[in-house]
């Protein structure tokens, strides 16, 4: 069974691969837009550590590693998770989701996979580079216990970032017109590139448990300055798994509830 | 193309703009919430203001400041560029042209109609602000009022104007999405929309103060919080409506040359 979908997912990945390849241009403009929105995302950061030394407890290099998070978690998200997603709108849209459906497979792991833009690793790339350069600014480098926290890290966010996706995405099953909404989903992960202790109040609560944004960029900061209790580690792991599980509850509901374009 | 049709049009147009608004008016609501971004800045530089104030903004500055840029965001709203984009890939753009008035007029009449339903979702915000912050939100006299709303109407312009140019641009390539783009970044990093814009160091203001970004968005935000005393509001305003003209005639140059190009591909 696994070996199967292991497979398959080798056989998505390559035709994904073969697609990129054929559009060799778009890696010099994917590269540029993507250090143009690198750039977006450092002018703030210049303009408020101007005024202040440390903002709510993070100095310039340490929100630096946020940012870089924040980069990197965008190119697993437009580079890994959008563009098969968008695909399964379009699917909802033109009624070929019944193709899907009909698959010997998983359907939503048949979705998942559709589609890859293999060029958007520059923005992993580009948010390594930020980690490097702030721990250079530092003066140290993260601890092996602490850059292993923040690997695990890395896979409980992009969980949290594809679950989101996969509730979005159910969302379009009764709204249909969801193109919008991964406008407003982008807009609202735009808030993940500060620093999580920034939000007070209601802000706070939302970003942490209803969009639990902290988990996704803060966590793994925290977790490379090592200042990340093991408490918080447990609970990002546990908190995402939970999330997942209602997300493909709600799949599953979804798809149960689909009638198909012809009924 | 006469104007009189575009005059005798431009009513039926608008109307049809208006239900089409209002019919959709959930996509519509979904698109202001994708404009969150004052928030989280207020949030985050209420913070910095936490301690001392920044510049001559403290805490309630920086919260009506921001308030202000969310009510703006929704009245200067354009989104020709992408439409034009579209409609270019797509071919449907020869329907347009078939009918006796300029599509420009069109999209902008589309852009215009959705105003009322925008000003519906400014106008609570705008309250809030006045609750919370108190009247320093809005402007405290009718010339400023007068002069706010010119300043509105010039920044729509500048948006507007800039989308039918980058649009117009998508006829020449394949496709202007990304240099749309590369126009947003620009646009958020110095329009004001992520800080005031007189927080940026000299160098850079001096820069940016040439720019259109800034009359776009800043300067209706700053003439709302009345930042400005009027002499230097009429000479802002002056320099706002420079940046209209500049961008119509650009405008007007890109779109003529670009439908020729159309029409050979077309056939």
């Amino acid at each position: 069974m696994l070996r199967r979908y292991l497979r398959l997912l080798g056989v998505q990945l390559k035709a994904s691969g073969l697609q990129a390849l054929q559009y060799r241009a778009d890696f010099l403009t994917d590269g540029a837009t993507s250090l143009a929105w690198t750039f977006t995302a450092l002018a703030p950061l210049l303009v408020v550590y101007g005024e202040r030394p440390s903002i709510a407890g993070w100095t310039f290099s340490e929100a630096l590693l946020v940012v870089g998070w924040f980069t990197l978690l965008q190119g697993v998200l437009e580079g890994a998770i959008n563009p098969s997603l968008t695909g399964v709108v379009e699917h909802i849209r033109k009624g070929t989701l019944d193709f899907v459906l009909l698959k010997p497979a998983d359907a939503q792991f048949l979705v998942s996979t559709q589609r890859f833009l293999p060029w958007r690793a520059i923005n992993v790339l580009t948010g390594v580079g930020l980690f490097i350069y702030a721990f250079w600014k530092l003066g140290r480098w993260p601890s092996g216990p602490g850059l292993l926290a923040s690997v695990v890290l890395l896979g409980t966010s992009t969980l949290l970032l594809y679950s989101l996706w996969i509730l979005t995405v159910s969302a379009a099953f009764v709204v249909v017109r969801v193109d919008n909404l991964t406008y407003f989903f982008t807009s609202i992960f735009d808030a993940a590139r500060w620093p999580s202790s920034v939000f007070r109040g209601g802000l706070a609560l939302f970003f942490t448990f209803v969009i639990p944004l902290a988990l996704m960029t803060t966590y793994p900061a925290e977790a490379m300055l090592g200042r990340l209790p093991w408490q918080s580690l447990v609970g990002a792991v546990l908190g995402s798994l939970v999330f997942a599980w209602v997300a493909r509850r709600v799949w599953l509901r979804s798809i149960g509830h689909y009638t198909s374009a012809s009924s | 193309m006469s104007l009189r049709n575009t005059v005798r049009a431009f009513p039926t147009l608008l109307k049809v703009g208006f239900s089409e608004a209002v019919a959709y008016r959930a996509e519509l609501l979904v698109w202001v919430l994708s404009t969150t971004m004052p928030l989280i800045m207020m949030a985050l530089w209420t913070a910095v203001a936490r301690t001392a104030p920044v510049g001559r903004f403290g805490q309630a500055d920086f919260v009506g400041y921001f308030l202000a840029t969310f009510a703006v965001r929704q009245l200067i709203s354009s989104w020709a560029a992408w439409l034009i984009n579209w409609e270019v890939k797509q071919g449907t753009l020869s329907m347009r042209l078939l009918r006796p008035i300029s599509p420009l007029w069109a999209y902008a009449a589309e852009n215009i109609a959705a105003f009322p339903m925008r000003l519906v979702v400014a106008m609570p915000v705008t309250v809030l602000g006045v609750v919370f912050v108190g009247w320093q939100v809005v402007p405290r006299s009718a010339v400023g009022w007068v002069l706010f709303a010119v300043s509105i109407v010039g920044g729509w312009l500048i948006t507007f104007l800039t989308n039918a140019i980058i649009g117009s641009l998508s006829l020449f390539m394949d496709s202007s999405q990304k240099l749309m783009e590369v126009y947003l970044v620009l646009f958020f990093v110095c329009s004001g929309y992520m800080y005031p814009v007189e927080l940026f160091p000299e160098g850079l203001r001096s820069l940016i103060d040439w720019l259109p970004f800034r009359y776009q968005m800043g300067l209706p935000t700053e003439l709302m919080t009345g930042a400005h005393e009027t002499a230097e509001a009429l000479r802002l305003l002056a320099f706002q409506w420079g940046w209209v003209t500049v961008l119509a005639v650009g405008t007007t140059v890109v779109w003529r040359y670009g439908l020729r190009r159309f029409a050979a591909f077309g056939g």
